[in-house]
């Protein structure tokens, strides 16, 4: 069997691992997939009361934690409740089995015969003294996982299913909750004094005049162009890290132009090419083609990243909203030379996140002072302006489409050819932290990697069509290096290349002179996705869709997400007058089994929203030393204002297994809006953000 | 020097500079640490309090310029234990992905409710525009909103 198990367990075998009975009657349950606001905290407690059958408010869930529970790596690709809940449903059905097993031997009678209620074991509906709490042994906890325990039908799920609210949101609505708002004792705040960009060099830096805009007592910690000001007043620290700006003087530093920051930019930069897909060919027929792009995008958390450090006695224990403690511990023990066991890194929540952020970065700057004042916890709270520059951006990406069509304007050969930078530079990967960087001998350069196809690519993520096309391939030139550093965010490619398929797809429609949803189910076998798609078509009234041209747009796109996860179908309603309006969204997802309802919905809206933001009006702009757009007066995202009224539906699939979903409505939603558009206007834009200044040009030069 | 004010109905002194951010003196002086850091330059609400009955940015607003002043924070939302009827529609709703900025847009939305206890749709939006939620949870908290205003004009025909 053990082939088969999750990676989860796998590499943590021992139940104990994973669940505790405690005396006061609650489960605790420990996974390695943290909560980044996605809610999938309450989805894994869910499944585990589920198989044990007890009630889910005794479920204590303690998620990502080095020194107590499991390596589940990073809490990312939509892949929590795909590998971390089936890990968890597997654990929990075979303790129940076990421990089943054991209690019918005792009693002398069939382990099916013994019923369990919130945790009391019955037989014949009577009680037979004995719960999980007084049951489970030493030797249970002690069990090797072997997976080989079926766990419980869906038809009898009477938790999984269900819309439980999550528990955490109780404190994020009454007060402290989240990392920002940790404290230690000897705390002591910390700010950073950041390098611009990788080899430049402090020149000079007045400290007495930053002392005297601080006000206050603080050291100042310096390792290379590593610079930090730490005291136990926050005000004091922030005062000097903001005058430190204008006292400190770089040498060296990258100089990059607004040019950039544009997609067109990768067009010419070395690359590593790679052919994904059938070989080129070159069938008969008429060649059409299309180049999209999106500019760089950030991730914008609404939180500056935080780290918490104390390094006692030659241990070093680190608080960080990371979405993998395992790997930030073992990239924190291998900079600092600090043995792996020496080194614990617990998970505290932070601000939404969407994939690699400023959090690992934050901590390891506490981390690297802390190992400078022993003894002290060591509190590092990035600034607005520090989260914009530094935290690693998603690559701008450049997608062009071709297809050659047959003689009813069908593709039966088609061409998805990406030029963009990394889309993942994790430390896992070979990316690098700040901090590695402005210490004294930095490591070389990384060499850009992207995820391998099987964890569905980077720059490649969605990009060969679902549909039944003769022949099909990805072109990918990944660059082999970045104006910034880029990393994850949502999705990867997913968005840019849905955007630019799916609306090439209507384009290709338009052209063929059929309607856009009856020409992509022409071509489209999957039934699953011909289900989304007809559900939403139905719902936003398609068959009713007016002419082009008119200043209102309706639009729809789907995809599966990295043709493995979730299928997601969006429709978009829009009008245009001198902004975009988003008026109404309708998506449907498919996404198997789904363990809470409302906490996918969630996900659903979420991705939408977050989606539209980054087509609309998102953009990353680079100029001098970096990064430009450093407050949210020069990075806008969707305000209360511009959010569409927006309708979710999740298909009934019980029996299927969970397909990730939260990042599945994310490249739907870009292309819909981008068909919308071109159903209001009659002009194509194919380059984001969609922004009033970019339609205008558009219009322009039609 | 001393600064006086009342938070959450208490009278405060704090020995802080003047020149202190509030949102400092709150979390770091007041240990009320739900006043949230989003940005420091007026621009996302993540600190929202209310002061005098108006939603205001605590995050650069010197705690000198509120002395003598009543300043509202998340924790003086509920009262006794029980939870304010918007953090009870924010439960229900199940109105937030991560939740940084749900102390701010409460705060926001407690100001409107106190002013205007039927709110229309527009203005809620109205009243929550200098919030920003980076997860989209939007149509959820507009919906908790109406939820909360609908409870709080029950109770009060009760």
């Amino acid at each position: 069997m053990s082939d088969t198990l999750p990676l989860s367990i796998v590499n943590n075998r021992r139940l104990e691992k994973w669940l505790r009975f405690d005396p006061d009657r609650t489960l605790h349950l420990a996974v390695g997939k943290v909560e980044i606001g996605q809610g999938v905290l309450i989805a894994l407690s869910q499944i585990a009361a589920e198989e044990l059958d007890i009630d889910v408010d005794r479920v204590n869930i303690l998620a990502g934690d080095t020194a107590d529970a499991p390596d589940e790596g990073s809490t990312s690709s939509s892949q929590s409740i795909e590998v971390s809940g089936r890990s968890v449903r597997l654990v929990s059905a075979e303790l129940r089995s076990r421990v089943l097993a054991r209690l019918a031997q005792r009693l002398n009678c069939n382990p099916a015969d013994i019923a369990i209620e919130d945790g009391a074991f019955l037989l014949e509906n009577q009680p037979t003294g004995h719960d999980y709490w007084s049951f489970v042994s030493d030797a249970d906890y002690a069990a090797d996982i072997t997976g080989s325990v079926v766990p419980k039908p869906p038809a009898s799920y009477r938790v999984v299913g269900q819309p439980v609210p999550r528990k955490d949101l109780i404190a994020k609505v009454t007060g402290a909750a989240f990392i920002h708002d940790i404290v230690r004792p000897d705390m002591l705040h910390a700010r950073m004094l950041r390098q611009p960009s990788r080899n430049a060099q402090l020149a000079a830096l007045d400290k007495a005049a930053i002392r005297r805009a601080a006000k206050g007592e603080f050291r100042v910690i310096r390792l290379g162009n590593f610079v930090a000001f730490v005291g136990p007043d926050e005000t004091v620290v922030q005062r000097a890290a903001v005058a430190a700006l204008a006292h400190a003087r770089w040498e060296g530093a990258r100089e990059l132009t607004p040019a950039h920051g544009e997609a067109a930019w990768f067009v010419d930069q070395p690359s590593d090419d790679r052919l994904i897909g059938d070989a080129p060919a070159t069938p008969a027929g008429e060649m059409v083609s299309a180049v999209y792009s999106r500019p760089f995008v950030a991730h914008a958390a609404m939180a500056p990243s935080c780290g918490l450090a104390e390094f006692r006695d030659g241990h070093m224990e680190v608080w960080s909203h990371t979405q993998g403690v395992y790997p930030l511990r073992n990239s924190i023990s291998e900079i600092l030379g600090l043995p792996k066991d020496k080194v614990i890194v617990r998970h505290a929540h932070g601000a939404g996140c969407y994939g690699h952020n400023g959090a690992d970065d934050a901590a390891l700057d506490a981390a690297v002072i802390a190992q400078q004042i022993p003894g002290q916890c060591i509190r590092v709270q990035w600034r607005r302006e520090e989260e914009f520059g530094f935290e690693p951006v998603s690559t701008a990406h450049r997608t062009r489409v071709a297809a050659v069509l047959d003689a009813a304007g069908r593709p039966v050969d088609w061409t998805t050819e990406v030029w963009a930078g990394s889309h993942v530079q994790r430390p896992i990967y070979g990316g690098l932290f700040l901090a590695q960087e402005a210490l004294p001998n930095p490591p070389p350069p990384a060499k850009p990697g992207d995820p391998p196809e099987a964890n569905g690519g980077g720059g490649t993520r969605n990009g060969t069509p679902l549909y039944d096309f003769a022949a099909k391939r990805i072109v990918h030139h990944l660059a082999l290096s970045t104006p910034v550093r880029t990393s994850s965010l949502r999705g990867l490619g997913a968005l840019p290349n849905v955007f630019a398929m799916e609306c090439f797809m209507d384009e290709l429609a338009e052209r063929a002179g059929m309607d856009p949803v009856a020409y992509r189910l022409s071509m489209l076998s999957d039934t699953r996705a011909r289900h989304s798609i007809e559900n939403v078509a139905a719902r936003c009234n398609w068959s009713d869709r007016g002419p082009v041209g008119t200043g209102k747009g309706l639009g729809l796109a789907w995809a599966r997400y990295k043709n493995k996860a979730a299928y997601a179908c969006v429709a978009v309603e829009l009008e245009v007058d001198k902004e975009i309006r988003l008026n109404r969204v309708w998506a449907c997802a498919d996404a198997g089994l789904v363990i809470n309802p409302d906490g996918a919905k969630n996900q659903l809206e979420g991705g939408i929203i977050h989606a539209a933001s980054m087509t609309l009006k998102e953009q990353v702009t680079l100029d001098g030393a970096g990064i430009t757009s450093l407050d949210w007066a020069s990075y806008p995202i969707m305000t209360f204002s511009e959010v569409p009224e927006i309708s979710t539906e999740i298909v009934h699939a019980p029996n299927l297994p969970t397909l990730g979903m939260g990042e599945c409505t994310f490249g739907p939603t870009a292309a819909a809006i981008g068909n919308a558009v071109y159903h209001a206007l009659g002009v194509r834009v194919r380059d984001m953000p969609l922004t009033r200044e970019r339609i205008a040009e558009v219009l322009g030069r039609v | 020097m001393n600064t006086e004010l009342s938070v959450n109905g208490h009278s405060v002194h704090t020995g802080a500079d003047p020149s202190t951010p509030l949102i400092d003196v709150l979390r770091n002086h007041l240990d009320l640490r739900g006043t949230r850091y989003g940005c420091g330059l007026e621009q996302c609400g993540s600190c929202m309090v209310i002061i005098d009955g108006k939603a205001d940015y605590a995050c650069s607003r010197e705690v000198g310029s509120v002395a003598g002043r009543s300043v509202t924070t998340i924790e003086g939302l509920a009262v006794a234990g029980k939870l304010h009827p918007l953090q009870v529609a924010f439960l229900e709703e199940q109105a937030g992905q991560c939740g940084y900025c749900l102390s701010g847009i409460l705060m926001s939305a407690k100001a409107l409710l106190d002013r205007n206890p039927s709110p229309s749709r527009a203005d809620i939006v109205a009243a929550l525009d200098g919030n920003l939620c980076r997860c989209g949870a939007h149509p959820r908290i507009l919906r908790a909103v109406e939820k909360a205003a609908l409870a709080i004009r029950a109770g009060a025909l009760s």
